[in-house]
């Protein structure tokens, strides 16, 4: 292993100068997936302790933000920080649709939105796994990063939707019958569960950890990728925005040494936190 | 002249009649035992201190009135043991029944203190004042060695630091409950005993000698009957609330420890309750307002829900909740404060929205989990296979 990380090292370093380096998230992409993981570690850490109350951690954990009534508070802040992000999130996608007109936004290589390629991508992608064919060749968003998107949207409603429920009581009572009330709970610290499951272990494996991106992508902290990196994951995007002359209006310059530093140290924190989180989380759902 | 001396020997003869009748009276054993330094053969001293026996509760006896075997002097060296039972026949009866009646080990003075200076119960010198019996009784009862070696709890410090103790060592308070005013004094007995004051159906009334109000409330609530219809398993006063450390009830402390006392019985009601929001945020510590078994269903006057002057019967619920839930309406209280999202025929909606739940986390966590597994190893494979050189390194 330390032999890896030493040709690691001395592999990259060369290239930095020479290399090529291209635009894939905008400033305010970056910023939002930053209110987004850290509103959400915020909102795992305090919702965790509430979830497994009986567990040994979660008194601990409770007392370390300062006892109960803290821990309620940072919970419900992180979730205000999470809905403004949201909300700032969806009114940036209604400005692109009403005013920008722009129509990628359902349909077509750049969309979020799943289409045929991707259920023949994710078929591909088995396939190749067991060796019986190629490998597929992504466009600007892979299926798996579609599913990230649409999980954490579908995630936000529904957790967001039952927490503001049951902050709320009294006020949502009055249209909601009474057994929701026990519902929302339910869906709520479920809901949470598998967000705060699939998050630290499938995306994080999925976008950070595995071999073509290890240990860390830093893509969406930078903004910017290598040419080398952008060719191997989205051929086709690469492809097309050369074949139709708009390469160069994505190159970005490479990205500071502060820059890949500042981003290294957010981003390891993120995951260590959240790796912590997941074996809290195991520990304590296993024994239940 | 002559005048003079008689009134000299008048006012004499008046001083001698002002002092100390029992000094005068105890001259005689006095003028050796005064000395306290005075031992006997095995070093045990037998100085009296003259002044604190006259001001006693028995300065008013003779020395020969208790000590009733020595007839002359020189007397012997071993002599017989006071017999205080020769007065106090009824307090040496109830001991003599006690749980302390082996008289070796509980000689009266073991908790009346010093034989010559004996005071009134009622006097801050007694060491059966209200105010000193816990530290007389916790002399035995604070100590470790003796509580293992009959098997009793060390209770001394538990009720120090109970709301009664607290009362009593800081405050003063002289009609805080001390020992004896649960145990009694001389006639104690084993709480598995149906005479003593602590055997379990006779608790609420021990503490209705004080508590009066909330004994009523209790004897009429589903405990109270129970118990006064003999069920032993119904709880009575100190279940809850603990013999000796009992707390102060709004304390985060006996917020934090009475919900599994209710759970020791009320298992399937502990068992729903710890899945809602109350018992999660309960839990935590510290943040002792969530709703806890009583706070619900009243704490001494617990009733059954049908009936209509329980806080948990349907024409109350909305007031009930309101007490803490600001604007709760009728469909608030629907709320099901122990729901059980396992049990299909008593909460079909919570079972199913739980099911889906349940399914959609399995079965994405499964999908993904076996997509990423297999994804790694492949993409470990093609990186070593294609670039070994670099140790496999893509980007």
């Amino acid at each position: 292993m330390p032999d890896l990380e030493q040709t690691e090292v001395t592999g990259v370093e060369p290239s930095h100068e020479k290399e090529r380096y291209f635009r894939r998230f905008t400033r305010g992409q970056r910023y939002l997936h930053a209110a987004l993981f850290s509103s959400f570690l915020g909102l795992a850490a305090t919702g965790l302790p509430l979830r497994f109350s009986e567990s040994i951690w979660a008194r601990g954990l409770a007392k370390g933000v300062g006892g109960f009534g803290a821990i309620l508070f940072f919970h419900k802040f992180c979730a205000l920080v999470l809905t403004v992000a949201f909300l700032i999130h969806v009114k940036d996608l209604i400005t692109r649709v009403i005013v920008h007109r722009e129509k990628g936004i359902f349909w077509g290589a750049t969309s979020m939105v799943a289409n045929w390629k991707d259920v023949k991508d994710l078929f591909g992608h088995f396939r190749w796994f067991l060796g019986l064919g190629p490998k597929p060749q992504f466009e600007r968003y892979a299926y798996w990063e579609k599913f990230d998107y649409w999980a954490v949207f579908w995630g936000m409603v529904v957790i967001g939707f039952s927490g503001y429920a049951m902050w709320f009581a009294p006020f949502f009572a009055h249209f909601l019958p009474g057994w929701a009330l026990n519902a929302v709970l339910v869906i709520h610290s479920e809901e949470g569960l598998l967000a705060i499951l699939f998050i630290f272990s499938i995306h994080f494996v999925n976008t950070h950890l595995r071999p073509d991106s290890f240990p860390m992508d830093l893509v969406i902290f930078t903004g910017v990728e290598s040419e080398e990196e952008f060719k191997h994951k989205r051929p086709l995007e690469y492809e097309r925005l050369r074949s139709q002359g708009k390469l160069e209006a994505r190159l970005a310059e490479a990205p500071g040494i502060w820059q890949i530093n500042f981003s290294k140290v957010v981003g390891f924190t993120a995951i260590a936190i959240g790796l912590v989180l997941l074996v809290l989380t195991l520990s304590a759902y296993l024994r239940e | 002249m002559k005048t003079a001396s008689l009134i000299a020997l008048a006012l004499g003869s008046l001083l001698v009649a002002a002092s100390p009748r029992a000094a005068k009276a105890q001259t005689d054993c006095l003028s050796c035992h005064a000395d306290l330094s005075l031992q006997d053969a095995s070093g045990k001293s037998v100085g009296v201190d003259e002044h604190t026996f006259g001001a006693s509760l028995h300065g008013s006896l003779k020395c020969g009135d208790c000590h009733a075997a020595i007839k002359e002097y020189p007397h012997p060296d071993q002599i017989t043991p006071v017999k205080c039972e020769s007065c106090h026949a009824d307090q040496a009866a109830g001991l003599a029944g006690s749980v302390h009646s082996v008289k070796a080990e509980h000689p009266c003075t073991s908790c009346h203190g010093d034989a010559h200076a004996i005071f009134p119960k009622d006097d801050p010198r007694s060491a059966v004042y209200p105010l000193n019996v816990p530290r007389t009784c916790g002399a035995c009862h604070g100590n470790n060695g003796m509580a293992q070696k009959h098997g009793l709890p060390n209770v001394y410090p538990l009720y120090l630091d109970s709301i009664h103790g607290f009362a009593l060592s800081k405050e003063g308070l002289l009609v805080a409950a001390n020992c004896q005013s649960c145990h009694g004094s001389h006639h104690i007995l084993s709480h598995n005993d149906p005479r003593s004051p602590t055997y379990k159906t006779n608790v609420p009334k021990t503490c209705g000698s004080c508590h009066a109000g909330i004994t009523a409330n209790y004897m009429g609530g589903v405990h109270g009957k129970a118990v006064a219809a003999g069920d032993l398993k119904a709880p009575v006063c100190s279940d809850c609330h603990t013999a000796h450390a009992i707390l102060q009830p709004t304390a985060d402390a006996f917020r934090m420890q009475s919900t599994p006392i209710c759970g020791s019985c009320h298992k399937e009601k502990l068992s729903t309750y710890r899945d809602t929001f109350h018992s999660q945020l309960g839990s935590l510590g510290g943040y002792v307002e969530t709703a806890r078994c009583w706070d619900c269903h009243g704490a001494h006057d617990v009733l059954p829900a049908s009936d209509a002057r329980s806080p948990i019967n349907k024409a109350n619920l909305v007031a009930t909740c309101g007490r803490c839930h600001a604007g709760a309406n009728a469909s608030f209280v629907q709320y099901q404060p122990h729901a059980n999202a396992r049990n299909r025929k008593l909460n079909p909606a919570l079972f199913f929205v739980r099911l889906f739940m349940n399914l959609l986390l399995a079965g994405t966590l499964g999908f993904f989990v076996i997509h990423t597994i297999l994804w790694m190893i492949r993409s470990r494979y093609d990186q070593i296979k294609t670039k070994p050189a670099n140790g496999g390194k893509n980007a």
